[in-house]
């Protein structure tokens, strides 16, 4: 019994392979799936996605979205799955310092929408960055 | 000997527009393949999220958020996609004789593109906004186009959103498309194809294994829900453009093509008869000397 694990963001399809395991970044704090897992649909927060193919341990700092899982298939739906070599931590932090300004720019005008939508990209950031600084240790 | 002159000047004014036709055609095709691009890598997470809608619409009713309820009433708003620019075959027409055929009549307009913005306004609809969107399309601009139409459907302003697109099928082939966009149709049970997905035809897929799958959700369906649905709004109304983008440019780039080869004959046939014509010339003449030498002999 194997478990189909398919990433995909908006730019292009990450990884659609047959895996081990799964451990997802999820809402409630880290979660493991392995396969005949129950059917679950959980959002994610941004963080490190790992999941173990052919007998390697693959990591990737993946963004905010969400994972359905069934017992033979986990859709990871996500802005962001990068592996540690696709960091650029440089401009990851231009993206957050250029997101908080914008973000200041914003807050009087109460629009919670663009608010959410710049909160999402500082974490989705600083989780790219602290991913790639861990592996640099 | 007037009519020589005439056909230089026509094969020299062909030759100028069949350059620019020939410069355009480039530079559309530049364009056509970033835009095809985009157009394709978006739609995995399009259908992919579509799927997850469709598996979980079990779990949840018409109440469990605005974006679902159906209302009695026929008060429509139309997302009309079209181009800035003309010189793209009939992509605009089509989708304009789409949107005639397969939207109310009293429908209200909102546009992207130059194109059929003027074309409503000359047929008197209601045009209630209208969009720019840069090329490549970013995100950042098609969100607030898919916050506008949501918050027009749950102010109550309307009863249903739909949106026309042109879908990219291949390089010469691009289909015009009215789908639903609001309510969100994933919980009509029973209903095969409940699901309208942008772009590829792409259907849904049932599980026959355990089609009533229970899904557990975290942190909670409302909040899952509430995280999904404006996402879902916000790409179909993405893809749709990109979608669009992708069309116009390979449509006006087959256009150019066409253009260019056109001239491109014109300019042998009109060479064949300019040639035919200085030989006529030529061999006119020469018999005039020959008649001249016979007659001083």
């Amino acid at each position: 019994m194997s478990l189909h694990l398919e990433i995909v963001t908006p730019e292009k399809k990450v990884f659609s392979d047959a895996v081990d395991n799964v451990y997802l970044p999820g809402a409630d704090g880290e979660l493991g799936v392995l396969p005949m897992h129950a059917c679950l649909v959980t959002s994610l927060q941004p963080g490190e996605l790992r999941y173990l193919h052919n007998g390697q341990v693959v990591t990737l700092a993946v963004g905010s979205g969400f994972a359905e899982v069934t017992q033979t298939k986990v859709t990871v739906l996500t802005d962001m799955a990068l592996g540690e070599d696709e960091i650029d931590e440089q401009s990851a932090e231009e993206a957050i310092q250029r997101a908080q300004e914008k973000l200041q720019a914003v807050e009087h005008s109460m629009d919670a929408e663009e608010v959410a939508y710049l909160q999402g990209v500082i974490s989705k950031s600083a989780a790219a960055i602290s991913f790639k600084r861990k592996f640099r240790q | 000997m007037a009519n020589l002159r005439d056909i230089r000047r026509r094969i020299k004014s062909v030759k100028n527009t069949a350059q620019i036709t020939r410069a355009m055609q480039l530079v559309a095709a530049a364009k056509m393949k970033k835009a095809q691009d985009q157009a394709l890598a978006g739609r995995a997470y399009a259908e992919r999220l579509t799927q997850v809608l469709f598996d979980i619409r079990k779990n949840f009713s018409e109440e469990s958020h605005p974006f679902l309820e159906h209302r009695e009433g026929n008060r429509e708003l139309v997302l009309v996609i079209s181009t800035d620019k003309g010189l793209c075959g009939p992509l605009n027409t089509n989708l304009a004789r789409k949107i005639r055929a397969q939207t109310s009549p009293t429908a209200d307009i909102v546009t992207v593109g130059r194109k059929l913005r003027i074309l409503c306004e000359k047929l008197g609809k209601n045009v209630i906004a209208d969009f720019t969107v840069r090329d490549p399309v970013p995100f950042s601009q098609t969100r607030p186009i898919a916050k506008f139409l949501s918050q027009q459907f749950l102010d109550g302003n309307y009863d249903k959103v739909s949106i026309a697109f042109t879908s990219f099928v291949n390089t010469l082939r691009q289909e015009p498309e009215v789908v639903t966009l609001l309510p969100i149709q994933a919980h009509r049970d029973g209903e095969e194809q409940a699901f309208e997905q942008i772009g590829t035809g792409f259907s849904v897929q049932q599980h026959q294994n355990d089609p009533d799958r229970d899904f557990t959700f975290e942190p909670s369906p409302a909040e899952v829900l509430a995280a999904i649905l404006p996402l879902y709004v916000n790409y179909e109304v993405f893809q749709a453009h990109v979608e669009s983008r992708a069309s116009e440019h390979s449509a006006r780039m087959v256009a150019m093509k066409s253009a260019t080869d056109n001239a491109n004959k014109f300019i042998k046939e009109l060479t064949l008869e300019y040639n035919k014509l200085r030989q006529g010339a030529i061999t006119a003449e020469l018999l005039e000397i020959t008649t001249a030498m016979k007659a001083m002999e």
